[in-house]
């Protein structure tokens, strides 16, 4: 099968360019999602308007189909390396095995913690997008789409969760080691510029872990006074 | 001392290969982890038994000919030391010692722990080097080179080629030496006029060899004999999409 | 046998010049036609495959290391001469060419010395184009380092790894040639023997070691470029696959064998500590620079050595030496050890080594300076040993280093066998009876890159008639079944003794009879012994396996083999010497204060032995040394 971007740096260009996209979106996914943290009536209104802008615009339409395209190119190219790479290791494996001293393991479960988001995008847009686009779901007060409602009810549950919240670390850390490699791969060598883009990359990811994790626990504990 | 020590024996490349006890007494722990294997080979070959092949030569850590994975890492236990350089007073009396070639498609097994590296010559036969021909160079002052980038361009020089960086990595990839040569000449004016075609064909050749991509755990950098910085693998990526940028 | 050097006539320093201008050429039509073996890919097979490549030769080259690049000049560390005169102290060609000559103790030809001297600015610019990145000053200009010998500061270095980067220059270049399919490489092979037709060496035999399978190899002209036999001591600081077998199977078919007992003993090595050791690692003698030699003024001091204080110190060289101290040449550093070790001085647990303080230095200059100069050789003696140099200061030993002896050869560097030639350490030319520290990367690269190139052409020019020989020629079938019966014959006599373990005692009987100090009944004697331990060798030595195979126990014995024959000319190339010169001292041969005695009047020629068959003594030829520049002084570093 001849796929474009054959070489092995290539493909990690497209990993770091799709990868990198999907950082961005986050950011701004994370500073719809604060408007939960709202008091509840204002961020039901708020809430909302904002799910009915967004499903309303031409752009975000665009961009969300830019988002579906680096979702999937990013993780068959993670398929594809980690066939390639599963190759060149060859038929046998060391029998007495300490490699896991010589480097941190998530930067060597990167395949694991992806596909541990994948599951987790499918339960995420199978319960929020697909119920917001394809389900008739109780309106607001103001005659739209009541999703705040559909969200804050999923995060009454405990077990659900606990499960954003794994979900939420697996992605830190897949993003700890990610948006660091990605600036690597698209070589950025120099040794000053990669001791910020270390930090930058550790800020972000420990910034994103906490605030899509506060949201399902703040929405858990408002509903559930103890 | 006193060590025991489950070698890996494997007739050639289409063998299969499993691990062997052996054990030995009376050992100096100032003697190099290669020293012990000679004595091992001197009981074996004396016992009538067939002894164990394995890579070496200088004895140094320079020519980069030694390689074994000792007790799951590569060239042992210690930061920035060749296997030969290894010594036994870092292990206790009584240890088990697993010692295991370095493993990797592209560095197929010889025989017990000898392996075929010559994936690396043709890495560096794709463009490591400097087309300068023999005679008359130019003037070596005409074209000064600050302190700081001949010392830098060193650190990238000094790779010795052992495959250390491959053996550890998870996905066996090559991308530290390939980088080490890439980085070098590329830092240093003489590395100029080939600069793009360089990077684009040593990496290609890494590619065509059967060696892995980079994912940046940084565990080649851990165990490089020579403390050869991952920072070099950012420089080849650079290199390479300048390269692939401003391909004619 | 008949020497020739072929010295071009005219004025010293345009003898060169003159042969260049002189000497025939092959047109590039013909080169494509015309094939050349090169055995050996360190510094000057690498330089000599990757030039004559360039020219349009169809080259192979062979090596046993599983590549090109490893070959032992990789260990090289201090750094290379230069007549650059960078420094602006007054160096020059003749400066140097002097230096050289008299670092040799006028046992070399000047016109050939006169010439290294001559290439060694443009080598410095070779390598600085293939990307060689040697040590510069902040100004972006080159920097030097003093060495052992000389009063200017004239070695360029690349840390303490210089060898490793002008190898990894030249092998660069020699991929470069590979990949344009100019040469032909043959890695994990092993030159077994010369193939020679009426007297002209045409090819060799050579057994590939990862299959065990002989291989015939055909060429137009042969170039031996093997390096030194110092492993011959076993304990040395060689690598552990170096040998001496590719020129002794040349010497044996026909090649006249020049000095084969000048071997340098190299005096800043980590000393031994057992005798399981393999290898004696060298300390670059460019540590000598900074560092100062002593050992205690008491005999049998067991203090740690920062307790001893100052006035209890024996500075030996500076005391000895003051023109020179710690940089005096290596054969006289290496014999004033050895004399205070002798002398019950030693220190360390074998009472072996004596000290390399690096206390003064740091003190003068700082830690981090001395880091930089010199951190990966202070890294490497604190792996080995586990001792911190920047705390106490390091333990140091004589050990075998460097071969000056070697193949003879001419002007042009033709051994006395047509066709075959021999350059860098294998070859007996440039370094005399002593070589200069940093002179040995410097003849390996200009033998390669620069005179070659131009010789072998000249010789080339000659052979476009000649007829074609290929591989299946019957000479190739002799050599080859040759070959096959010897590694049989090892195999075969499967006794109790290792290769490894005759080696060992082989080196113990050189160390001591023919090392740093040599006598005529220790000579005797050592001749009687090494008989002995290879009576012994053919009739109880054991190597498992088979021929066909990966047997590394094979090739051992077959460079024992060849290692016990050679001893015995080293020691009888000693005995005949009645003299002391350079690296070659005799005991009966010594001034009243210890000095060297140099007999001119009798021995101002090189030796060079001719091989008459097993069981006849070889016949010494002698090669007059004349002096028409310099008169030959006594050697004096005071």
């Amino acid at each position: 099968m001849h796929l474009p971007f054959r070489h092995s740096i290539a493909r990690k260009n497209l990993m770091a360019l799709t990868g990198g996209f999907l950082s961005f979106f986050l950011l701004i996914h994370l500073a719809g999602n604060l408007q939960l943290l709202l008091p509840e009536a204002r961020a039901r209104e708020q809430f909302n308007l904002y799910a009915q802008l967004l499903s309303g615009n031409i752009l975000i339409k665009a961009i969300s189909y830019g988002l579906y395209l680096s979702i999937l190119l990013h993780a068959l190219y993670a398929l594809l390396l980690a066939l390639s790479s599963r190759k060149a290791r060859g038929g046998q494996a060391y029998v007495y095995d300490h490699r896991r001293q010589a480097s941190p393991w998530y930067a060597r479960s990167m395949g694991l913690l992806g596909s541990i988001l994948l599951v987790f995008l499918a339960v995420h847009m199978k319960d929020f997008w697909y119920v917001y686009k394809f389900t008739a779901i109780p309106l607001d007060e103001h005659g739209q789409k009541d999703l705040y409602t559909v969200v804050a009810t999923a995060y009454q549950e405990a077990w659900y969760v606990l499960l954003y919240v794994v979900a939420m670390i697996a992605l830190g850390f897949h993003l700890l080691h990610g948006v660091k490699s990605a600036l690597f791969s698209l070589g950025l060598y120099h040794p000053r510029y990669r001791l910020w883009a270390k930090r930058a990359s550790t800020a972000y990811a420990i910034a994103m872990t906490a605030g899509f994790c506060l949201i399902p626990i703040y929405l858990y504990f408002t509903q559930n006074p103890a | 001392m006193k060590i025991t020590l489950y070698i890996w024996r494997q007739d050639n490349a289409q063998a299969k290969g499993n691990m062997e006890k052996h054990a030995l007494n009376g050992l100096n722990p100032d003697m190099s982890f290669l020293e012990m294997l000679d004595v091992l080979n001197e009981q074996i070959i004396t016992a009538g038994g067939d002894p164990v092949e394995f890579d070496h030569d200088c004895r140094e850590g320079i020519c980069g000919q030694c390689g074994l994975f000792i007790n799951g890492r590569a060239h042992g236990p210690l930061a920035a030391t060749t296997t030969c350089q290894l010594h036994l007073r870092h292990f206790k009396d009584g240890d088990t010692i697993y010692v295991e070639p370095f493993r990797a498609a592209a560095f197929p097994v010889v025989k017990d722990l000898r392996i075929d590296r010559s994936a690396f010559d043709r890495i560096i036969q794709a463009g490591g080097y400097v087309s300068a021909r023999t005679g008359d160079a130019p003037e070596a002052n005409a074209l000064p080179v600050p302190h700081r980038t001949a010392e830098q361009a060193f650190d990238a020089a000094a790779c010795i080629g052992c495959g250390a960086c491959v053996a550890t990595c998870k996905n066996a990839s090559a991308a530290l030496f390939t980088a080490a040569k890439v980085s070098h000449l590329a830092m240093l004016p003489q590395g100029q006029p080939e600069r793009e075609h360089r990077a684009q064909a040593m990496s290609a050749q890494m590619d065509e060899e059967g060696f892995g991509h980079c994912t940046q755990t940084g565990a080649c950098e851990v165990e490089c004999p020579q403390e050869i910085s991952i920072a070099h693998i950012a420089r080849m990526n650079y290199e390479f999409n300048r390269g692939a940028i401003l391909k004619p | 046998m008949k020497l020739d050097a072929k010295i071009p006539e005219g004025p010293l320093a345009e003898k060169w010049g003159r042969y260049r201008a002189a000497c025939r050429l092959v047109s590039p039509a013909n080169k494509k036609k015309m094939s050349i073996i090169v055995v050996g890919t360190g510094l000057a097979g690498s330089a000599a495959a990757a030039s004559l490549a360039e020219m349009g030769y169809q080259i192979k080259a062979f090596c046993f290391q599983d590549s090109p690049r490893r070959a032992h000049s990789v260990a090289a560390q201090g750094g290379v001469n230069a007549a650059k005169n960078y420094q602006n102290d007054g160096d020059n060609a003749y400066r140097m060419f002097y230096d050289t000559l008299k670092g040799g103790d006028f046992r070399s030809r000047e016109a050939n010395v006169y010439r290294l001297a001559e290439c060694s600015a443009q080598l410095i610019d070779q390598a600085v184009a293939q990307g060689v990145p040697f040590a510069r000053e902040y100004g972006g200009y080159l920097a030097n380092r003093s060495f052992g010998g000389v009063q200017v500061k004239r070695t360029f270095y690349a840390r303490g790894q210089t060898g490793q980067q002008l190898l990894l220059g030249a092998y660069s270049a020699l991929s470069r040639q590979v990949a344009q399919g100019q040469v032909q490489l043959f890695a994990r092979h092993e030159m077994l023997e010369l193939v020679t037709v009426d007297g002209q060496a045409r090819g060799i035999i050579a057994r590939n070691l990862d299959t065990g399978k002989l291989e015939r190899h055909a060429a137009h002209a042969v170039v031996l470029a093997t390096g030194g036999y110092g492993k011959i001591y076993y304990l040395s600081t060689l690598a552990m696959g170096c040998n001496g077998s590719a020129i002794w199977r040349a010497y044996k078919k026909g090649a006249g064998f020049a000095a084969p007992s000048w071997t340098q003993i190299h005096p800043t090595c980590l000393p031994q500590s057992g005798s399981y050791q393999s290898k004696l690692t060298l300390m670059s003698e460019s540590l000598r620079n900074d560092g100062r030699i002593w050992v205690p003024i008491r005999a049998h001091d067991q203090r740690p050595p920062n307790e001893i204080p100052e006035a209890e110190r024996d500075y030996y060289l500076e005391r000895r030496y003051p023109a020179f101290g710690n940089l005096a040449p290596r054969d006289i550093a290496s014999r004033a050890a050895k004399e205070r070790i002798d002398a019950g001085f030693g220190i360390g647990p074998q009472k072996n080594a004596v000290y390399l303080d690096f206390a003064h230095a740091i003190q003068e200059y700082g830690e981090g300076a001395i880091r930089e100069r010199y951190g990966n050789l202070f890294r490497m003696y604190e792996k080995i040993t586990g001792r911190n140099a920047y705390r106490e200061p390091m333990m140091i030993s004589p050990a075998a280093h460097f071969s000056m002896g070697g193949l003879w050869v001419d002007y042009e560097l033709m051994t006395s066998l047509p066709g075959l030639f021999a350059i860098g350490e294998c070859n007996f030319s440039d370094h005399g009876a002593n070589r200069l520290g940093a002179n040995s990367l410097l003849q390996a690269c200009v033998d390669g890159y620069f005179i070659l190139p131009n010789t072998i052409s000249n010789f080339l020019a000659g052979q476009l008639t000649a007829p074609a020989i290929g591989p299946s020629h019957e000479a190739f079938a002799a050599a080859e079944q040759s070959v096959a019966l010897q590694l049989g014959r090892l195999l075969n006599i499967q006794g109790q003794r290792t290769a490894g373990s005759y080696h060992k005692a082989l080196g113990a009987l050189l160390y001591d009879k023919c090392g740093v100090l040599r006598s005529r009944e220790g000579l005797q004697q050592a001749i009687k012994d090494i008989s002995a331990l290879r009576a012994d060798f053919w009739q109880n030595l054991k190597v498992p396996g088979a021929t066909e195979t990966v047997n590394s126990e094979l090739e051992k014995a077959g460079r024992v083999a060849d290692y016990l024959e050679l001893a015995e000319l080293m020691c009888r190339d000693a005995l005949a010497r009645e003299e002391s010169c350079g690296a070659h001292f005799r005991e009966e041969y010594q001034t009243g204060d210890g000095e060297a005695l140099r007999r001119d009047e009798a021995f101002q020629y090189v030796p060079v032995w001719s091989y008459q068959g097993p069981d006849t003594p070889p016949e010494l030829v002698e090669e007059p040394l004349l002096f028409e520049t310099v008169s030959p002084t006594v050697r004096n570093y005071r």
